[in-house]
């Protein structure tokens, strides 16, 4: 299971304060982290992303890609890789020597940042279960986007973590179907990604 | 009008704006770039290009044999010259038979550009007769590839293609080229002046932070046991980075060792010198590396070849890593100063900041470091014995190297046990002189090369040193060279054996020579004469020198066919799995518990 990144900076002894210390490319736990790409949104710019991937053995848990910006012709690509540091570090560089890629961000290393997915949850039965499938999607802030006699269509919002502990509840209460949208994930602040 | 008139009004530059056929675009634009040969191989979907190439007289065209040596005489084009090699193949096994070369080039950091017909674009995706997915193909294999769907955008691509192509760290591009939109009329746009600033997304930087080269030669002018260790880099770098390099050298007086690429940069006649590191690098080299204080790559990856076993690689050393890809820094070997930048620019930075800060090595740590270097030099590690009368591979290089170091020679090379001894014996004191399969280990690759460095230097002395089993790779291509009466000459070390696949059979599976014989090789002396070249044959040692000075003197393509022992092994070597520290230096030096095992058997 990978770890959430730590954020405390280790003492350094560092020759040359622009690299990245030895000791922190060293460690071998692996870490999870959220990157978003901007990319040129032009055909197979997303092959050549998961083609990297594929090709030198990395890890994608989870993947979005959508158009962000019309008229400079931009796409974002937001992305959840886990590897321990070196390896971390070595997509970042793979991806933005891409020629399409504009600009690479790691959103768990650059500082606080949000991520949300939304997950369609289907759900069917009867009596108590149903009953108790609809106050667990009240407790989670889902809505009910489509409903017969005997099934719900939960659209639930929220980190991955959330959207996990939605569908394990539902499991046990008739749990049909899932759909998900995958990570999107942006930085607090005002500041904004240049494309 | 004749054809000759014709030709000569095709010659002109275009403007932007001139209106005309996207085949005339094309060769424009590839005359723009300073194109002025180009390897290929003709089928139905470049016709219109082939029609075009006939109208003109601007570009050369190589026809070769087999589109896989179009991408190698490119690729031998352009290390000869340091500018970019140009291809031309056909849609369908046109391309596809040209990935092999175009992975070799990404392997190496080679500038080469390989335009692909195509299948008109209504027809793409509906397996038209030779219709393959060559962008998707190509993808892994080159540095970037583009499908043109508009013959607007077509001149401005091939600007681009040649301008990512060439700039940064240097690598394959391939522009897929759909008949219809080679056959539609557009308009010619020129290449944008200054495009490297303007490119949208890719910039790669050239200066270097000037906080990393300080750093990087302040732990230079401490360092008590300093080596540099330089790659391709270098030589991609070009005369300026060359330059650099050796002045840097001599001022510091460290010693200097470089991968299979970077031979050539630093003179090996001199004395600073300590001569290829890696698995068959040489004793002093590798020691030297293990022991090291101080570390400085310039240009080099830190590729297996080199390191041997990672978990022993150089322990004691903080390491400075001079690299134009920042992709290339920490992704095998951790290090302390990562230094971003072209390698002229940054080792002219360096120079700099040594001189203005006045910094003076330390003469009596390197003194004793170079009596240390001195004592592992005694060992002498590329001894060989030539006695009898069976010829040592390794004795019909160094009278190769002997009998033509006196005149402009360029050297390729196929893959295997005669590539490693010619990096051992011949002795290169200029760039762009060696020629050789590095990352990808392509059999087949020096002919190839061979007749693309010939083209470019048609008066100097081509020679692919080969074994008999690499040439029959691409042995197609000596009608090339006999098409075009280039002299090339092939050298081959015939052992019968696939000799490095043959070595390590003895060493690692109990001397099983599973499929590592030939059997039924062919005659190559007649093989030669069937193709219209010369063919000579030496097998007595006694009349090496004589052969290869007639060799040289036939000014046509001749085969030498140099029977050699067939039991001999490329040493010294790394054994796979170990430490540099732990070199076997012959054949007798295998009691000393160096045997491969463990991990080290299922390593390549």
């Amino acid at each position: 299971m990978a770890k959430s990144a730590k954020t405390d900076q280790e003492p350094s002894a560092n020759l040359y304060e622009g690299s990245i210390p030895v000791a922190r490319l060293k460690d071998k736990d692996i870490y999870r982290h959220v990157l978003a790409a901007i990319v040129d949104n032009e055909a197979g710019v997303l092959a050549r992303v998961v083609g990297l991937f594929s090709g030198r053995g990395y890890n994608i848990e989870n993947l979005t890609v959508s158009e962000v910006d019309r008229d400079k012709q931009l796409s974002r690509i937001n992305l959840v890789t886990s590897g321990t540091r070196q390896v971390v570090e070595q997509i970042k560089a793979q991806l933005n020597r891409l020629v399409p890629v504009h600009t690479v961000h790691d959103l768990t290393d650059d500082g606080p940042s949000v991520a949300r997915e939304l997950a369609l949850v289907k759900v069917a039965g009867v009596g108590e279960k149903r009953v108790e499938a609809l106050r667990i999607g009240d407790i989670f802030r889902a809505n009910v986007v489509d409903s017969t006699t005997k099934s719900f269509v939960f659209e639930v919002v929220g980190n991955t973590e959330k959207v996990d502990a939605f569908i394990e509840l539902m499991k046990p209460l008739g749990l049909v179907e899932v759909s998900r949208t995958g990570v999107a994930a942006i930085a607090r602040g005002a500041d904004g990604i240049e494309g | 009008m004749s054809a000759e008139a014709l030709a000569t009004e095709n010659d002109a530059p275009a403007q932007t704006g001139d209106r005309m056929q996207g085949a005339r675009i094309i060769l424009k634009a590839l005359a723009e770039q300073g194109v002025d040969v180009v390897f290929g191989y003709p089928g139905g979907a470049v016709l219109p290009i082939y029609d075009e190439i006939f109208k003109q007289n601007r570009i050369r065209h190589i026809l070769v044999r087999h589109e896989q040596g179009a991408v190698h005489a490119a690729e031998g084009y352009a290390r000869s010259t340091g500018k970019v090699g140009c291809v031309l193949v056909t849609s369908g096994p046109g391309a596809t038979n040209a990935v092999t070369g175009l992975t070799d080039a990404l392997m190496d950091s080679i500038p080469v550009i390989c335009l692909t017909g195509q299948v008109p674009t209504h027809l793409i995706g509906n397996d038209a007769f030779q219709e393959a997915d060559t962008i998707g193909i190509t993808r892994p294999c080159t540095k970037h590839n583009y499908l043109v769907r508009d013959v607007e955008q077509l001149a401005s691509t091939l600007h681009e293609a040649f301008y990512v192509a060439r700039s940064g760290r240097p690598g394959p591009v391939v522009v897929d080229l759909p008949k219809d939109v080679v056959m539609a009329e557009g308009t010619y746009n020129q290449a944008p002046h200054g495009l490297q600033h303007k490119h949208k997304t890719y910039r790669p930087r050239f200066l270097p932070d000037a906080g990393a080269v300080e750093a990087a030669v302040k732990l230079m002018a401490g360092a008590k046991k300093p080596v540099f260790y330089t790659g391709g880099g270098v030589i991609n770098g070009g005369p300026r980075a060359v330059a650099a390099l050796r002045e840097l050298v001599r001022l510091t007086g460290f010693p200097i060792t470089s991968t299979l690429m970077g031979l050539g940069a630093y003179p090996a006649d001199d004395q600073q010198w300590l001569g290829m590191v890696g698995m068959h690098g040489m004793y002093e080299s590798n020691l030297a590396m293990h022991d090291c204080d101080v570390m400085i790559n310039i240009g080099a990856r830190f590729d297996d070849r080199v390191t041997g076993n990672l978990n022993f690689f150089s322990p004691g050393s903080k390491k400075i890593h001079v690299d134009i890809d920042p992709s290339s820094v920490n992704k095998n070997v951790i290090v302390d100063i990562p230094v971003i930048g072209d390698a002229a620019n940054v080792l002219e930075e360096m120079l700099k900041v040594w001189k203005a800060r006045k910094y003076q090595a330390d003469q009596t740590a390197l003194k004793g470091w170079w009596r240390q270097i001195e004592e592992w030099r005694g060992k002498n590690c590329l001894r060989f014995d030539q006695r009898g009368k069976i010829i040592k591979p390794q004795y019909a290089i160094q009278r190769l190297f002997d009998l033509t170091k006196d005149q402009e020679t360029y050297i390729t090379t196929e893959v295997g046990q005669h590539q490693m001894w010619a990096a051992q014996f011949y002795r290169f004191n200029e760039p762009n002189r060696w020629m050789t399969s590095g990352g990808l280990g392509t059999m087949g690759y020096g002919l190839p090369a061979a007749i693309g460095t010939q083209i470019a230097h048609p008066d100097a002395l081509v020679c692919d040193i080969a074994g008999e089993a690499s040439i029959l790779m691409n042995i197609q291509e000596l009608s090339t060279a006999v098409q075009y009466r280039l002299p090339v000459k092939v050298f081959i070390l015939n052992n019968q054996y696939m000799g490095m696949v043959r070595q390590w059979q003895e060493l690692l599976h109990g001397g099983r020579y599973s499929e590592s014989y030939t059997d039924s090789l062919p005659d190559f002396v007649k093989l030669a004469e069937a193709f219209g070249c010369v063919g000579l044959r030496v097998g007595d040692p006694a009349k090496v020198d004589e052969t290869i000075k007639e060799m040289v003197s036939i000014k046509r393509p001749v085969i030498v066919d140099v029977l050699v022992d067939q039991k001999e092994n490329c040493y010294p070597m790394i054994p796979s799995g170990k430490p540099h520290n732990q070199m076997i230096l012959g054949p007798d030096d295998r009691a000393g518990g160096n045997a491969i095992s463990g991990d080290g058997l299922a390593l390549v």
